[in-house]
């Protein structure tokens, strides 16, 4: 199990969805691609002028108005992404120039598919652990996108979510420990120049989704002596509607404990963002003193998992900041032709 | 395209860093050397809260070059809470939806960006209040 010799914790976080959906009906109307794909309600498309960048910054922003903390204080702005804006500038220089992160201060983009933003957090808790620094911020954000008519064009969602690591004592959760597992399994990638990815249909669930999240999970509740009865929340990595709900059933989880925190039918795959966007929405409902396990997973592959407990400040800045149902509530429904103009897909001559 | 220009503008456009008289307490963006109310120089950054009010609004059909990528957008003036008067785009927003009084809220987006291969300009914008 790793944990930082310096107790530290989540002292803010926050969240972003866009306000565009596309239906999953509206999806299929264009490509027909049957009932099985229709578990999901529908995702989150980005505006015109939204990026991972513009998604970041406002979940960033988020995050440091719940830690009520000058941002000048942070020493790092880390940045987990595969949808960057620019292929060489790093985009956390931006997120941390708008925040007022700038300049005495860290700021780097993290790579590992979906599993960036919590890479990006393990980093971070290592950093304040082992005091170098007193806050570091960790964010997931990425703009999705499948190729028209694949599969993964029913699922590849947008959004982002931010969280400040920080000392122990000013925590709304407090970490317990934390266990990273990773092997070299090519479930999922994208070569340079490819405007969409490749995946392994089938491979990417049982050799990939499934192993490298439950070896993480199961890791870490044995190296704390915990079971899944010990947990009152669990969020996992949300690829789809089916993936989070049996990788907890067979750790033993019940869904009480998951159903707060799977956001996919909404939002959908929400990339490097997905298992911290089930975060925050479970620390926007919950109570002092409850035990969350985080498990996230990147195609490539790897999962980190995570153990935290709610302190008496989980409350802080419940109101006025937006909450995640605050971002899922407002929704503009578009078709499938808006939606292609959106997320460039319609060429200009 | 001036990348230089860009840079300059940054703190103003991502982070509505204007001026505040400490002689007159007058609040001012863009950025001046001089109070336009008290004559004063000496002006200190301030940090706009990014709160305010569609002030009057139109709708942009024929854009600049840069900016037609987004048409139709509604652009608008926005009274911010502190007093000065931003022309600015608004954005998440349909074209009939903003009226004179909405409150509204600053975001960063992106403004335009220079082809497929030069700057992205990234500033603010302004979208209806999320949450009171
Ligand atoms: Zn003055």
């Amino acid at each position: 199990m790793m944990k930082p010799l310096r107790d530290v914790g989540l002292v803010g976080y926050g969240a972003y969805v866009p306000r565009y959906r596309i239906s999953a009906e509206e999806i299929s109307r264009v490509w027909k691609m049957g009932e099985d794909n229709l578990h999901l309600e529908e995702k989150a498309v980005p505006g015109l002028d939204e990026d991972t960048t513009t998604i970041a910054i406002e979940a960033a922003r988020n995050a440091l108005r719940k830690a009520a903390l000058d941002p000048s204080k942070l020493s790092a702005v880390w940045l987990g992404s595969e949808s960057k804006p620019y292929s060489v500038k790093p985009t956390a220089t931006i997120v941390a120039e708008a925040v007022g992160a700038t300049p005495h201060t860290m700021a780097a983009d993290w790579e590992f598919a979906c599993k960036a933003g919590t890479e990006a957090m393990q980093a971070a808790i290592g950093f304040v652990g082992s005091g170098m620094a007193d806050y570091a911020m960790a964010i997931g954000a990425d703009t999705a996108q499948g190729k028209p008519g694949d599969q993964l064009e029913y699922t590849a969602g947008a959004g982002g979510a931010a969280f400040v690591v920080g000392p122990k004592g000013e925590s709304m959760a407090y970490l317990e420990g934390s266990h990273s597992y990773v092997t070299d399994t090519p479930d999922f990638f994208r070569r340079p120049n490819q405007h969409y990815p490749t995946h392994g249909n089938r491979f990417t669930g049982e050799p990939s989704y499934f192993t490298h999240t439950i070896m993480a999970a199961r890791a870490l509740m044995d190296e704390l002596g915990y079971g899944p009865e010990d947990y009152d929340r669990v969020v996992f990595h949300q690829p789809n509607s089916k993936f989070p709900v049996r990788v907890a059933k067979r750790l033993g989880f019940v869904e009480e404990q998951y159903r707060d925190g799977l956001l996919v039918p909404y939002v959908g795959n929400t990339y490097a963002a997905s298992s911290g966007i089930g975060l925050a929405a479970v620390l926007d409902k919950a109570e002092p003193g409850e035990r969350i396990l985080l498990a996230s997973y990147g195609s490539g592959a790897g999962s980190d998992a995570f153990s935290f407990v709610t302190t008496e400040c989980i409350a802080r800045g419940r109101n006025p900041i937006p909450q995640i149902s605050d971002y899922v509530g407002r929704r503009r429904e578009i078709d499938y032709a808006q939606y292609a103009r959106h997320r460039g897909k319609l060429m200009m001559y | 395209m001036s990348l230089a220009k860009h840079w300059r503008l940054q703190q103003q456009r991502y982070r509505l860093i204007g001026v505040q008289c400490e002689d007159c307490g007058a609040k001012l963006l863009p950025r001046r050397l001089v109070c336009p109310q008290c004559k004063s120089h000496n002006l200190q950054p301030y940090s706009f809260k990014g709160q305010g009010m569609v002030y009057s609004h139109t709708v942009v059909y024929d854009a600049p070059s840069g900016y037609d990528g987004y048409v139709p957008y509604p652009a608008a003036l926005v009274r911010l809470d502190e007093g000065p008067l931003v022309a600015t785009q608004l954005t998440d927003v349909d074209i009939d939806e903003p009226y004179i009084g909405m409150p509204v809220e600053m975001v960063t987006r992106r403004l335009r960006e220079h082809g497929e291969s030069g700057m992205i300009v990234y500033g603010y914008k302004f979208r209806p209040k999320l949450k009171d």
